[in-house]
């Protein structure tokens, strides 16, 4: 294991809490969250069910305002980047279907480079190859001329994967990437994920139900539960019994030997 | 994004088809007159009072008015992310048309004090800009808390009709001599404008198109959704009213100078994709242009009823050929993209 304070810190936060504020009450719904998310690592985000998975997102990716603590994405307090700068430090693919399925794959990877063309947005040369560099890590090369609404679900998510590394950004963040997917394709696109943290040095953070894929993929593993959130290596938290408390126990339960959940017999 | 290259073509044909049109419908009306002396006007050697002053005017109002509703048409596609979206369907004419009833009919209710301060055709125009810029900024606001766009459409036909109702408010209290006026101008009219007006109209018009070429970029980023927008540092707030104003002074200075025209916003965009199959705007904006002018003369010109004396209301002409093809392309297609 090597020592983690020496690793590149892109995002931390610092007793954050989230949760909505309206002009008569905040309501927490989680706070004194301290996490660091490190560079070329592939995390899992975990929780049950309205836990606040989506908020937290929601509020490191400046979707949705803090209630407290501080948010630093490569060192610098989330409050002081400006649009365009953060969108050359953080790209999302979210849960959302994009508005247009008439947009071609290739249109829609080379869309990720907004941020860097000119006021009518033509693509130099160098963004070319980024946008094929983007196309082949993902394995859609073949579908670049397709339209998008002739792609299955899995082949969709390729592309929305393939758009955010062409935003070429140190810090890429997926909400439930693996919704709508069937068995094998919510393994291939954590497996995509994983090797990317691996090939491009990108940090990758996503949501997740599948905790039993997570354990056996990400480097490191956020848990939220009602009482704590908790950040470490999968192997730690299994040791520390971490996804014990995750669940009600009355009808699964954290089998530390196959490291997953087993329904209770 | 994709290769321009692979549509020269296209737009080379379609230049030729706006300039043949152009040409033949200066050609066609109740007066025949000669080609030579159709080529010797328009090239300043001779001067035909009925082309310069009539015809010529008429065909620019035609290319201005059809690439102008087309490319509102397009904006509000992509803003509104709804295919089905266009100046009419959300109520955008109708605000324009409540603006030019509360003049010409107003006029009655709160005495002639309104049509006489101002210059009368231009209070028009600036009431038929304001009434559809609000119903456009009323849409917007609505559509901010409605996350559905069936609502959008449902909204903007409700803001329809209560134009509509106050409208007949008006008209039950307006005389026989302003009702005529109001219905003369609900059948739109491409030919009563001249060369001062359409100057004015120009202006103004290029101002929307430079507004719309201004926010290419924006609108291809729109065509992702609006969070995906944000996420790549889309100021949203600022695009959306760049737009919306772009919309507004076309959509609006139109109504106000050649009346409430049907369908043109709706159906030219989708005409268009049916040959530019892409949804790049930088492709799009040119083509809705060319394409939205061309049906525009076409349209007119059969308005005219070449050889005989009569004009058909163009309104109606618009409607007879844009409502088949939306229902056309909705069989056809099953689906409409945008």
């Amino acid at each position: 294991m090597t020592n983690k304070s020496n690793q590149h810190i892109i995002l931390k936060t610092d007793k954050l809490s989230i949760g909505y504020k309206t002009k008569k009450k905040e309501t927490v719904i989680s706070s004194n969250i301290t996490i660091e998310l490190h560079k070329g690592e592939l995390i899992g985000l975990v929780g049950a069910n309205g836990i606040g998975k989506s908020t937290l997102l929601k509020t490191i990716t400046n979707v949705q305002q803090a209630l407290n603590g501080d948010i630093f994405i490569n060192k610098k307090t989330l409050e002081t980047y400006y649009a365009n700068e953060l969108a050359k430090a953080m790209s999302l693919v979210l849960t959302e279907p994009i508005a247009s399925k008439n947009l071609s794959v290739f249109e829609v990877v080379a869309l990720g480079r907004q941020p860097y063309t000119n006021w009518v947005g033509n693509l130099s040369e160098n963004d070319f190859l980024i946008i094929n560099q983007a196309l082949q890590q993902t394995n859609i090369d073949d579908l670049k001329h397709k339209k998008c609404f002739e792609l299955s679900d899995g082949q969709l998510q390729k592309v929305m994967i393939a758009r955010a590394l062409a935003q070429d950004t140190d810090l890429i963040i997926l909400d439930e990437p693996t919704t709508h997917l069937d068995m094998y394709h919510k393994a291939y696109i954590l497996k995509l994920l994983q090797r990317l943290t691996k090939e491009t040095g990108k940090t990758i953070l996503f949501s997740s139900h599948e905790i039993d894929l997570a354990i056996q993929l990400c480097d490191s593993m956020i848990v939220m539960t009602e009482d704590a959130v908790v950040s470490n290596s999968p192997n730690k938290l299994i040791s520390q019994g971490v996804f014990e408390n995750l669940f009600p126990d009355d009808l699964i339960s954290f089998d530390k030997n196959s490291e997953s959940f087993k329904v209770n017999k | 994004m994709t290769n321009t290259k692979t549509y020269r073509n296209s737009f080379i044909a379609l230049i030729i088809i706006l300039i043949v049109c152009f040409i033949g419908n200066i050609s066609l009306g109740s007066v025949s007159i000669s080609t030579k002396e159709i080529f010797n006007s328009l090239f300043g050697t001779a001067d035909n009072y009925i082309i310069l002053n009539y015809r010529l005017p008429k065909a620019v109002t035609a290319i201005l008015v059809g690439s102008g509703l087309g490319i509102s048409g397009l904006l509000m596609q992509t803003l509104f992310r709804n295919p089905l979206a266009g100046p009419f369907v959300l109520g955008i004419s109708s605000g324009a048309s409540l603006g030019v009833a509360l003049i010409i009919l107003g006029s009655g209710l709160f005495g002639g004090a309104m049509a006489s301060l101002f210059m009368f055709k231009w209070s028009i125009v600036i009431a038929a800009s304001l009434g559809s810029f609000l119903v456009l900024l009323a849409v917007m606001l609505v559509s901010s808390k409605v996350r559905d766009t069936m609502a959008i459409l449902i909204i903007g036909l409700m803001f329809g009709s209560i134009t509509a109702a106050i409208v007949s408010v008006l008209s039950y209290f307006s005389s026989a001599e302003q009702l005529q006026q109001y219905i003369f101008w609900g059948f739109g009219s491409l030919g009563n404008l001249s060369w001062n007006e359409l100057f004015i109209f120009f202006i103004i018009y290029c101002i929307g198109i430079l507004m719309t070429i201004a926010s290419i970029k924006a609108l291809n980023t729109f065509l992702l959704g609006e969070n995906y927008a944000k996420s790549l540092g889309l100021n949203i707030k600022q695009s959306r009213l760049i737009i919306i104003l772009a919309t507004s002074l076309l959509a609006g200075t139109i109504t106000a100078f050649a009346g409430p025209i049907a369908f043109i916003g709706l159906a030219i965009p989708h005409m268009t994709r049916q040959i530019f199959n892409t949804s790049n705007h930088k492709i799009l904006l040119p083509a809705v242009f060319l394409f939205g002018a061309i049906i525009m003369l076409i349209c007119d010109s059969i308005a005219q009823l070449p050889t005989s004396d009569y004009t058909l209301p163009i309104n109606a002409i618009t409607s007879l050929i844009g409502a088949p093809v939306v229902i056309w392309l909705l069989i056809r297609k099953r689906k409409m993209m945008f």
